[in-house]
C-alpha cells in the first residue's frame, strides 16, 4: 500500500522536475556544477575500482582454466564479457548508488532540513526544475565513465595476465576479438542509460521529502542507497530479459 | 493587509490549526506568539501556501490565495520576503550571492544594478566587510541580517519572520527586532512575526494574537496585554517573576497617570 504511495508521488516528482524552468542562465550553471560533483568527482574512484577488478577476473578466469585443453584466449574473451556486460554497467552503478546516490540525498536531505527548500518555494522558484533536472541531466553523462570503466577494466585483465605469465599478448587480444557481438555494447549503453536515471531521481526523492533533522539525513541516505541499488538490480533483470533472451 | 479567516489545518489525526481568523496590519509588526509546539511556524507556513490548509480562506489585499491564477500568484510570491527560523541561507553562496539570488531569478535587471541593490541591502541591515563569506563563516546574528536583507531586497509588501531572534543574546535581539521594526515603517510593509521572546512582545507588539494549542486565545496591543485579565496570556507571558513585577510596576503606573 505505502508503496503505491511513495511511487505515485515518485512519478509525480519527475513530472513536476519537466514543469515550469528555472531560468536558462541559472539552470546552466547548476548543470556544470553538477557535472563536476556527480561525473568529474567520480573518475578516480571509477577508474581505480575497474582496473583492479578487470585484473582480478583475469587471474581467476586462468586460474580456472589451468586444464590444457581450453585455449587461454579464454581470459581475455572473458574479461570483456564480464566486463562490458556486468560489471562496467550493473555494480558500478551500484556503487555510485552509494556515492552518487547519497551524495544527492544528503544535500537535497540537508536543504530541506535548514529550510533553504522552503525558502526557495516562497521566492515561487519550482524546486524539483531547480534541484533534481540539473542531476538528471549531469548524469546523462554517466555512460561516459561507464565507457571508461568498460576500457580500464579491460586493460586491467591484459596487464594481469601478461604479468602474471597466463596468456601472451596475441591470445589475450584474440579473446577480446572472439565472437564479438555489437548488440552486447548497445545492451550495456541501454542498461547504463537507465540506471542514470534511476541513480538521479531515486536519491533526490529521498532527499526531497526526508523527515526529521539533521538525524534524518542520515537514515536517509541510508534508505536511499539501499531502494537506489534494488531498484538498479530490478531495472537490470529486466532489461536482460527483454533485451538478451 | 492580510486577512485570515477560520484556517483549519491537521496532520493525520491531531488538529494542528484550529479555526484561527485574524487581520495582520499594514505598516505595521504583527506578532504571532505562542508556546513551542502551538503552531506558530505552521500557521505562517500556511499563510505562505507552503503548507495547503483543510479550510479556511487567505487574503492578500483583495486577492485570495487558494483563487490567484498561476500569474496572480506568481507576482504575489515576489511581493513576500520571508527570513526562516534557521535562517535558511543557500550555504553553498556567498552572502552577496545569497541577497542578490531572488533578483538574479525573477528580473532581467543589468548585473551591476542587482549587485548595487543587494549591496543597499545588506547595508541596510548594517552588515559590513562580508560580502565575500559564506554562511558557514558568519555568527548567528550576521546569518539573521542576511536573511533580512535577502528577504526585502525586492522591496516585498508582505515581510515574515519566523523567531527572527530565536538563539541570539538579548542586545542583538533588540538590535534585529529594532531593524525589522524600522523596514516595516520605512516601507510601510505588513510584517508577521512569530516568536516568543517577551521583549520582542513588549517592544515591537503592534498587533498581537496569542496562540495555544492551536486556537487563538487572545489579541490586542503591547499596551493592552499589560492589562489583560485572560488566563492563558498572563500564564504564558508573565510565567517569570521578572515580568510579573514589570507587570506591577507597568499597571501601578497606569493607575497613577
Ligand atoms: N509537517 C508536519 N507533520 C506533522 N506534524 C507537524 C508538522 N509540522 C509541524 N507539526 C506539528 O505541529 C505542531 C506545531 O508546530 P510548530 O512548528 O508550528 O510550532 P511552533 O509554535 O512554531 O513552535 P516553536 O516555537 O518551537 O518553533 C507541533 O506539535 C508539531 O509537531
Ligand atoms: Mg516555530
Amino acid at each position: 500500500m505505502k508503496l503505491f504511495l511513495h511511487l505515485g508521488r515518485y512519478f509525480l516528482m519527475i513530472q513536476k522536475t519537466f514543469g515550469k524552468f528555472t531560468k536558462w542562465k541559472m539552470l546552466k550553471n547548476l548543470i556544470f556544477r553538477e557535472i563536476d560533483d556527480l561525473i568529474i568527482s567520480s573518475i578516480g574512484i571509477v577508474s581505480f575500482l575497474s582496473f583492479f577488478v578487470g585484473g582480478v577476473i583475469a587471474i581467476q578466469t586462468a586460474i580456472n582454466i589451468d586444464n590444457p585443453l581450453l585455449p587461454t584466449y579464454l581470459i581475455g574473451f572473458t574479461t570483456r564479457q564480464s566486463m562490458i556486460l556486468e560489471f562496467s554497467p550493473t555494480f558500478i552503478s551500484v556503487i555510485m548508488a552509494g556515492k552518487v546516490g547519497s551524495y544527492i540525498t544528503s544535500s537535497i536531505g540537508t536543504m530541506r532540513v535548514t529550510e533553504q527548500i522552503d525558502a526557495l518555494e516562497v521566492m515561487g522558484v519550482n524546486t524539483y526544475n531547480y534541484l533534481i533536472f540539473p542531476k538528471i541531466i549531469a548524469l546523462t553523462l554517466f555512460p561516459f565513465l561507464i565507457t571508461i570503466s568498460m576500457a580500464l577494466g579491460i586493460f586491467g585483465g591484459y596487464i594481469a595476465s601478461i604479468n602474471g605469465g597466463f596468456a601472451s599478448h596475441s591470445d589475450f587480444i584474440e579473446g577480446l576479438q572472439l565472437d564479438f557481438i555489437p548488440f552486447h555494447i548497445f545492451y550495456a549503453f541501454i542498461k547504463t542509460f537507465i540506471f542514470a536515471i534511476l541513480l538521479a531521481t531515486i536519491p533526490s526523492y529521498h532527499g526531497y521529502f526526508m523527515k526529521g533533522g539533521a538525524l534524518g539525513v542520515g537514515k536517509a541516505s541510508t534508505t536511499s542507497f539501499i531502494w537506489t541499488s534494488v531498484a538498479i538490480i530490478i531495472a537490470n533483470s529486466l532489461i536482460t530479459n527483454l533485451l538478451l533472451t | 493587509m492580510i486577512k485570515i479567516e477560520n484556517i483549519l489545518k491537521s496532520f493525520g489525526d491531531s488538529i494542528i490549526l484550529k479555526k484561527i481568523s485574524t487581520i495582520f496590519e499594514k505598516g505595521k509588526t504583527n506578532l504571532i506568539i505562542g508556546q513551542s509546539g502551538s503552531g506558530k511556524t505552521v500557521l505562517i507556513k500556511c499563510i505562505l501556501g507552503l503548507i495547503k490548509i483543510d479550510q479556511g480562506k487567505i487574503q492578500f489585499e483583495k486577492s485570495f490565495l487558494y483563487s490567484m491564477g498561476q500569474k496572480e500568484r506568481a507576482k504575489l510570491r515576489q511581493d513576500i520576503g520571508m527570513v526562516f527560523q534557521g535562517s535558511a541561507l543557500f550555504d553553498s553562496m556567498t552572502v552577496e550571492e545569497n541577497v542578490i539570488f531572488p533578483m538574479k531569478m525573477f528580473t532581467n535587471k543589468p548585473k551591476d544594478e542587482i549587485v548595487e541593490r543587494a549591496n543597499i541591502a545588506i547595508r541596510r541591515v548594517n552588515l559590513i566587510n562580508s560580502n565575500n563569506k559564506l554562511p558557514s563563516e558568519l555568527s548567528g546574528g550576521m546569518k539573521k541580517r542576511v536573511a533580512i536583507a535577502r528577504a526585502i531586497v525586492m522591496n516585498p509588501k508582505y515581510l515574515f519572520c519566523d523567531e527572527p531572534n530565536s538563539g541570539l543574546d538579548p542586545k542583538t535581539s533588540i538590535i534585529i527586532d529594532n531593524l525589522i521594526q524600522e523596514i516595516t515603517k520605512e516601507y510601510n510593509i505588513t510584517t508577521v512575526i512569530n516568536s516568543h521572546d517577551m521583549n520582542s512582545v513588549m517592544e515591537i507588539g503592534e498587533k498581537i494574537i496569542f496562540l495555544e494549542n492551536g486556537s487563538k486565545k487572545w489579541e490586542g496591543t503591547n499596551k493592552e496585554i499589560f492589562k489583560t485579565e485572560n488566563q492563558s496570556v498572563t500564564k504564558f507571558v508573565y510565567s517569570s517573576e521578572l515580568y510579573k513585577k514589570i507587570r506591577k510596576v507597568y499597571l501601578n503606573e497606569q493607575d497613577n497617570n
